[in-house]
């Protein structure tokens, strides 16, 4: 599952989470290692929590990452990872690659909650989020992406994000940036000079009868709700700090909304 | 489906022609207002950045509609792909709009079902695939026209909202003419490879900056263009 050959590294971490029957939420797979290794941490309440702790920086040149995560019916999986993910020039050519599968299960839930993704100087990353929602199973998401470190020009990025419900498209979004991207990216039309940008995503069938109504969330982030039972935030920011303030406040007013 | 005529590209991508385009910014407002637009250099990359998200997707949906993909599906990839409620709003307006001037144009049973599925207005590019089709155009037509209208609506609105010269703006659009060239053809690829490979697989480019300034624009109160 794990390796490390000339053209660079491939690993996988594999998470199932299946209700246990006694109103918890069990793991019955949970695998991978070395840059993705899962740790169960303590519960939280019904909700079983992983956390991605990663033993190599990385993704370089040539590294294939993935991670798989399945929810089965009635559980609860609360996905996060340790760290910021940091993507490199690496000594193998090409691009690297980090492609997440999400799997939800009717009334199953999952909160997929990573820290940042950094695209450094020189580095050349594409990744690929696609979660497939049955119908009734919840979702919250949270993706961030920074151009360079403090300072620093970024590396090439291409990111696509595709949530699917009920076997239909509900969402599907790239963002191509950095030297070598389409022309105009950090014009006034895509990013305009930020150096971070985010989405939050909410897949909640659960929630009351009127939907959000769509609405600024201070300059530079909208609520915007999408066609079917869910939402999005989008935001763009001059940092990382800036953006994750504006993602966890609209964060705390989503998760308000549905109390 | 009738016979080719280039010409027909004229009608169609022709300004005057009645489908209610010339009453849209492409976004083009709200750049202005937040000062992201202020001359004719800052228009050419506002548009370039456009040509390359919302052009691409926009032109590939109107290509696989050509190639007569099934016209819920492109509806519905056109939907995941545009996040904004107030540019899904405008593009079925558009959508409505475009559907009853093609009718009227170029009559024919494809634009009729489409026009009694979707009541309230498909997606204009999904439309305007259409009624390329319909015209008896090509797939690559069809391209062109999205491509182009995607740049040329925010040069002409910012001739009015920063009364810019015009010939600045011809300008800008004229240096986008070899780039447009190749965004057309990626778009017709991905068309035809969504022939094979499902409506999932056509470009997902997206612009953040122009989603969230369309629902700042969508709360204003007073507007000069309605998206």
């Amino acid at each position: 599952m794990d390796g490390v050959t000339a053209a660079g590294v491939t690993a996988r971490a594999r998470i199932e989470a299946r209700a246990d029957g006694r109103g918890g939420t069990a793991l019955p797979v949970l695998e991978g290692g070395g840059p993705l290794a899962p740790r169960r941490t303590r519960a939280h309440g019904t909700e079983a929590r992983v956390l991605l702790v990663g033993a190599m920086s990385g993704p370089l040149g040539g590294d294939r990452f993935a991670v798989e995560a399945r929810v089965g019916e009635g559980a609860r999986l609360h996905l996060g990872s340790a760290a910021a993910t940091l993507a490199l020039p690496g000594q193998a050519k090409g691009e690297a690659r980090y492609d997440v599968r999400i799997d939800v299960a009717a009334g199953g839930e999952l909160h997929w909650l990573p820290e940042q993704l950094i695209s450094a100087r020189g580095s050349d990353l594409h990744v690929t989020t696609r979660a497939e929602l049955a119908p009734g199973a919840r979702l919250l998401l949270r993706e961030e992406q920074v151009l360079g470190r403090a300072g620093e020009e970024p590396g090439r990025l291409t990111s696509r994000l595709t949530v699917r419900l009920g076997g239909a498209p509900l969402l599907d979004q790239e963002l191509s940036c950095g030297p070598g991207a389409p022309g105009g990216w950090d014009g006034p039309a895509v990013l305009g000079g930020h150096r971070a940008v985010g989405q939050l995503v909410l897949v909640a069938p659960g929630s009351p009868a009127n939907p959000a109504e769509a609405r600024m969330l201070g300059e530079g982030t909208a609520l915007m709700p999408l066609a079917g039972r869910a939402v999005l935030v989008s935001a763009v920011a001059p940092d990382a700090l800036a953006l994750r303030r504006r993602l966890d406040e609209a964060l705390a007013l989503l998760t308000a909304d549905r109390k | 489906m009738p016979l080719m005529s280039r010409a027909a590209l004229l009608v169609l991508a022709d300004g005057r022609f009645p489908a209610g385009g010339h009453a849209h910014s492409g976004g083009a407002e709200a750049a202005v207002k937040a000062g992201r637009v202020t001359d004719a250099a800052t228009l050419e990359r506002f548009c370039r950045g456009r040509l390359h998200t919302t052009g691409l997707v926009a032109a590939s949906l109107a290509a696989a509609a050509v190639l007569g993909l099934a016209a819920d599906e492109l509806d519905a990839a056109a939907d995941a792909r545009t996040p904004s409620p107030a540019l899904r709003t405008t593009a079925r307006r558009l959508g409505r709009q475009l559907v009853r001037a093609a009718r009227a144009t170029w009559p024919s049973p494809e634009l009729d079902a489409l026009a009694k599925a979707f009541p309230k207005g498909a997606h204009q590019p999904v439309v305007l695939g259409l009624t390329a089709r319909a015209a008896g155009l090509e797939p690559l037509d069809a391209a062109y026209c999205a491509l182009y209208e995607s740049v040329s609506g925010p040069a002409t609105a910012t001739v009015r909202l920063l009364s810019l010269d015009p010939f600045d703006a011809t300008g800008v659009l004229a240096r986008l003419a070899p780039e447009l060239d190749r965004v057309a053809d990626r778009a017709v690829e991905a068309a035809r490879r969504a022939l094979t490979e499902g409506v999932d697989d056509l470009p997902a480019a997206s612009a953040p900056l122009l989603e969230i300034g369309a629902q700042a624009h969508a709360a204003w109160p007073v507007r000069l263009f309605a998206s």
